[in-house]
């Protein structure tokens, strides 16, 4: 297996969606190929430390007056 | 307690149906739920997509008050949250075109480049991210990293790795094709590990043996 494609795996394999004998070729090309072993390594960490720290997210006050916001405009009688 | 009884060819319905239902019953409380169950979430998506707060909070607030009023097109082929994120990334992409100071507000615009599409970069990131920066620098970084990105690809990327939706429903929340997203989600992925790479990589800038 090339490192082009393995790239082209790359997804799938990410996603656990590879059939058994290319599994293995992965793997037997990720033990060969120390860029392919970063790249997965620091991509795998590029997804996790996005999903571990998530960077926006609403404060408790803005929340609030958002939720009060939205069932205020639900329980308005339309005209 | 009763064993559970599985019931081949009985599908299992999700928690939302019921709540969805009682909401077009006019249950108020029962929506309150779901947009306490969701808010969160569309706030993070319209925030990544127009890297703007106050129009993320705009648009939280009409993303489910447009949802309140089309329950009864809501037809359950699709999870609630599916459904709530589509309308979420439209109204955001709306919201951009609206602006006009962003350079690109489709979901089409810029996802041809090439940039990223071949890793340049093969430097270990050791120590991990979390070990090399304090947690306010880290944000910092992984805000103005993902800000880079066009629309479309930080668009796939919040919604399959940070919101962790299935390649499945986050074609169904863009109107994508599978495949499609998948060639996306590489891109997005690359482009990003490439980006932080600048940040992350050991700073002798060497290559681990």
């Amino acid at each position: 297996m090339t490192c082009t494609e393995f790239l082209a795996q790359m997804t799938d394999y990410f996603d656990g969606d590879v059939e058994p004998q290319l599994l293995e070729e992965i793997q037997s090309h990720l033990c060969e190929c120390h860029h392919c072993e970063i790249l997965v390594d620091t991509t795998r960490k590029t997804i996790r430390v996005y999903r571990d720290h998530q960077v926006y997210d609403l404060t408790d006050e803005v929340r609030e007056r958002t939720v009060a916001r939205i069932m205020a405009a639900c329980t308005t009688p339309r005209a | 307690m009763p064993p559970v009884v599985e019931q081949p060819g009985v599908e299992e319905v999700h928690p939302d149906v019921a709540l969805v239902d009682a909401a077009r019953h006019g249950d108020t409380a029962a929506f309150e739920k779901l947009v306490r169950q969701y808010d969160r979430q569309i706030f993070r998506v319209a925030q990544h997509i127009t890297q703007n707060r106050e129009d993320a909070e705009d648009i939280t607030q009409d993303v489910f008050m447009k949802a309140y009023g089309k329950l009864d097109q809501f037809q359950g082929n699709s999870k609630f949250s599916t459904w709530l994120t589509r309308i979420a990334v439209n109204e955001s992409l709306m919201r951009l075109r609206k602006r006009k100071t962003s350079r690109t507000v489709s979901m089409d615009q810029d996802v041809q480049t090439e940039e990223g599409s071949i890793p340049r970069d093969f430097a270990d990131w050791t120590p991990d991210p979390e070990q090399q920066y304090g947690t306010s620098e880290l944000g910092e970084i992984l805000q103005k990293t993902i800000a880079g990105l066009s629309p479309g690809f930080r668009t796939v990327f919040t919604l399959r790795d940070i919101e962790n939706l299935s390649t499945e429903e986050t074609a169904t929340a863009l109107g994508l094709s599978v495949p499609a997203v998948k060639s996306r989600l590489l891109r997005a992925r690359l482009q990003l590990r490439e980006r932080l790479s600048r940040y992350m990589k050991r700073k002798d800038g060497s290559i681990k043996p």
